[in-house]
C-alpha cells in the first residue's frame, strides 16, 4: 500500500540516484510515457506551444546520459557532479485507489564542474503512478524561482 | 595603457585578409572601442513590430551597451529613445516589455513624457520659470534615436547621426527576413513569448563567426546529434518514422561534402548566409495542411518558391542570426570582452498549423538553450578558445580556409559552404564599420 512515506522516500531517493551518478536506475524510475519539464514561465501550463527549457521523453534523458559518458562530450572534461538539497515533499495528492499520487518539494540544487560552481533554487513537482508495487514517474517539473534569467551551462538534472 | 586609442591605422592592423589579432576577442580596449564606434555606427535590430501590438506598448533593449526603449505612439508609429529621464537619469522602463498607457511616467519626480518620447509634464513647473530651462536639453524630453527603420515588422536601429542608409546597409540580405515572413500565409509574424536567455563567458564575435562555421558541427556535435542518432537507431524497433527530435537533431552529423555543396552566399557589410542549394532544414516533414494554405495565398508557384528558399544560418552584421526556416533569431548582446549574453526568439508565423510553431520552439530549446547539449558543446569551444586566445604562443586567429588572393571586399558571391570567407567578410565589415567616424587625422597628431 503506497503511503505518503512511500511518496516521500521516492523523491529523497531520486534525488540521491542524481547526486550519485546512478543515471540507469533514475532513468528506471520513469515510466514509459514520462516526461522530464522544465518550463520557461511562471505556472506555465502548456510544454508545446510555450517555450521551455526542457520537454522531454525518455528517449531524449537517454541521449543526454549516453552524452555525459561520451569519448568526445568536451563539455564534460572535467565532469560536472550535483548536489540536490531537499525541503521535506508536501503531498498534494496520495490516492492509492486512484493511483495518483502527487507531491511538490522546495530545493536547492548545485551544479560544479571544474572550478565552477552554480546554484539554482525552485520547486521540483512529481506526478507519479503505482506500476505494480512501485512508483513511476510521469512528470517530473522543475520551476526555478528565476526561469527568466540567462544562465550558463546547465548540463545535468535537477 | 591605451593601445589603440582612436587610431584607425592601429585598430585596421588587427584584421589582415585571412586573420585576425586575438586582441578583437580579448582586449578590453578594443571592446570598449565597439562599443563607442561599431555598434554606433551599424545597424542593430532592437525588436520585433508584433510586441508593440497596441498604443502604449514598449520593449526595452541594448544597442551594443545603451538602454533603449521602444514604444508604440497613440498614432501608431514606433518611436525609439535612449532609456534614461532627462532629469536625472533614472530609467524610465524597467522591464523587458509592457504598456505605459497613454504616457511614461518617471518613478522619480514623476516629469512625464508622451509615447513619442516629447514632454507632457513637470510637477511644479512655475520652478523652472525664468531658469533657461527651455534651453537645456532636458526640456526637449527623452533623447531620441532617429535613424529607425522597420522592415516587415523588425525594428532596428543605428545610433549615429551620420552613417550608411538602411538599404545600403542591408541591401539583398533583408531577402532572409521576406523568406522568413512569406513562409506565413499572412506574411506575418508573431512574437508571443520571451525568449530563451543563455550567458556565454566569451566574446560575442565567436558566436556571430560560429553561425557560419560549417567546418564544426561533424566535430564538436559528435557528442549531443551523433549520440541522438545512435540512440534512436538502436531504441527505434519497427518504427520507421523519424520523431521530431532525431529529424532536428540528426542533420548538424552530415558530413563535410554536404555542406561544401550546400555553399554560402556572402553580401557587402558583413552580411551572409549559409545553406544556398540545401541545408539541414531541408528534411524537416511536411505539416499537414501548412502548403495547402500557402497555395491558397500565394498560389502554387510562388508558394513552392517561398518554401523552396531553405536557408540555414544568415548573419545580419554585426550581431544577429536568422533563420528564415525555423523562425528564429539570435541576438548576441555584448556584456564585456569575454561575457555574452544571446536571446533567441522564435516568431509565430501567422496563420500556419500550430506544429510550426511547435517545431521552432522545440528548435530552440534543443540547440539555444542553457539546458541544450548542443549549446553545451559549442560553448566548451568559445570558453576554451577565450582562454586558449591568452596564449603567446601566436597572436593570431586562422581564417585562410579556402582563401583566394583575389578575394574582393564588400560583393555578393556564392562560393564552397565551408569556406570561412563569411568570417573574413564580417572582419573586412568590422574594422570598417569601427574607424568609420573615427578621427582621421591622428596621423598628423603623431
Ligand atoms: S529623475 Fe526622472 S523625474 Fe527626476
Ligand atoms: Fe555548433
Amino acid at each position: 500500500m503506497i503511503s505518503e512515506k512511500t511518496i516521500t522516500d521516492f523523491i529523497y531517493r531520486e534525488a540521491d540516484l542524481l547526486d550519485t551518478m546512478q543515471w540507469q536506475a533514475w532513468l528506471d524510475l520513469f515510466h514509459p510515457e514520462g516526461r522530464y519539464w522544465m518550463p520557461l514561465e511562471w505556472q506555465q501550463q502548456d510544454p508545446v506551444l510555450q517555450p521551455s527549457l526542457m520537454y522531454e521523453d525518455l528517449m531524449l534523458m537517454k541521449v543526454r546520459i549516453e552524452r555525459l559518458a561520451g569519448e568526445r562530450t568536451f563539455s564534460q572534461k572535467p565532469k560536472s557532479r550535483c548536489h540536490h538539497l531537499l525541503q521535506a515533499p508536501q503531498i498534494l495528492v496520495c490516492d492509492p485507489a486512484a493511483g495518483i499520487f502527487r507531491a511538490k518539494t522546495s530545493y536547492i540544487y548545485t551544479e560544479t564542474r571544474g572550478d565552477t560552481l552554480e546554484r539554482f533554487s525552485g520547486w521540483a513537482s512529481h506526478d507519479l503512478v503505482q506500476v505494480g508495487d512501485e512508483l513511476k514517474i510521469k512528470l517530473k517539473r522543475i520551476d526555478l524561482v528565476n526561469f527568466d534569467a540567462p544562465f550558463g551551462n546547465i548540463q545535468l538534472f535537477m | 595603457m591605451a593601445k589603440y586609442g582612436k587610431d584607425p591605422r592601429a585598430i585596421g592592423a588587427l584584421v589582415r585578409d585571412a586573420e585576425v589579432h586575438r586582441d578583437v576577442y580579448i582586449d578590453p580596449e578594443v571592446f570598449e572601442l565597439e562599443m563607442e564606434h561599431l555598434f554606433p555606427n551599424s545597424w542593430i535590430y532592437v525588436g520585433h513590430a508584433s510586441q508593440l501590438s497596441k498604443a502604449g506598448d514598449f520593449i526595452t533593449a541594448n544597442i551594443g551597451r545603451q538602454p533603449v526603449v521602444a514604444s508604440r505612439h497613440t498614432d501608431g508609429s514606433i518611436h525609439l529613445f535612449y532609456n534614461r529621464c532627462p532629469h536625472k537619469g533614472v530609467k524610465i522602463a524597467s522591464e523587458p516589455c509592457g504598456n505605459t498607457g497613454k504616457f511614461f511616467r518617471c518613478p522619480y519626480h514623476a516629469w512625464s513624457f508622451k509615447t513619442d518620447g516629447s514632454l507632457l509634464a513637470i510637477p511644479l513647473k512655475k520652478g523652472y520659470e525664468g531658469t533657461g530651462f527651455t534651453d537645456t536639453q532636458a526640456s526637449g524630453g527623452l533623447s531620441r534615436i532617429r535613424n529607425v527603420v522597420v522592415y516587415r515588422d523588425f525594428i532596428f536601429a543605428r545610433l549615429s547621426e551620420n552613417g550608411v542608409g538602411f538599404e545600403d546597409y542591408f541591401g539583398e540580405s533583408l531577402s532572409t527576413i521576406d523568406n522568413m515572413a512569406d513562409r506565413s500565409p499572412e506574411g506575418k509574424l508573431a512574437v508571443e513569448a520571451a525568449p530563451i536567455r543563455y550567458m556565454h563567458t566569451c566574446n560575442w564575435k565567436m558566436l556571430v563567426e560560429n553561425q557560419t562555421d560549417t567546418c564544426h558541427p561533424m566535430v564538436a556535435h559528435e557528442s549531443s546529434a551523433g549520440t541522438a542518432i545512435k540512440v534512436w537507431q538502436r531504441e527505434q524497433g519497427e518504427s520507421t518514422e523519424k520523431p521530431m527530435a532525431v529529424q532536428l537533431y540528426g542533420p548538424f552529423m552530415s558530413p563535410y561534402e554536404f555542406y561544401e555543396q550546400s555553399g554560402i552566399r556572402i553580401w557587402p557589410n558583413g552580411h551572409g548566409h549559409t545553406g544556398v542549394a540545401n541545408s539541414i532544414h531541408s528534411n524537416y516533414s511536411d505539416v499537414e495542411g501548412y502548403l495547402d494554405r500557402m497555395v491558397a495565398a500565394y498560389g502554387e508557384k510562388r508558394a513552392h518558391e517561398i518554401l523552396g528558399e531553405v536557408r540555414h544560418n544568415t548573419v545580419y552584421f554585426p550581431n544577429i542570426m536568422v533563420k528564415g526556416a525555423v523562425q528564429i533569431l539570435r541576438n548576441f548582446i555584448p556584456i564585456a570582452v569575454d561575457r555574452t549574453l544571446v536571446e533567441s526568439w522564435v516568431y509565430r508565423l501567422v496563420g500556419a498549423p500550430d506544429k510550426l510553431y511547435e517545431r521552432a520552439l522545440m528548435y530552440n530549446r534543443f540547440i539555444n538553450a542553457p539546458t541544450s547539449i548542443v549549446g553545451h558543446d559549442d560553448l566548451e569551444m568559445y570558453e576554451r578558445a577565450q582562454e586558449g586566445l591568452k596564449s603567446n604562443g601566436n597572436q593570431w586567429v586562422n581564417l585562410r580556409r579556402l582563401y583566394e588572393s583575389n578575394e574582393e571586399p564588400d560583393v555578393t558571391a556564392v562560393i564552397n559552404g565551408t569556406s570561412e570567407r563569411q568570417m573574413r567578410n564580417q572582419f573586412h565589415a568590422w574594422a570598417k564599420f569601427i574607424t568609420m567616424d573615427m578621427d582621421q587625422g591622428v596621423e598628423a597628431a603623431e
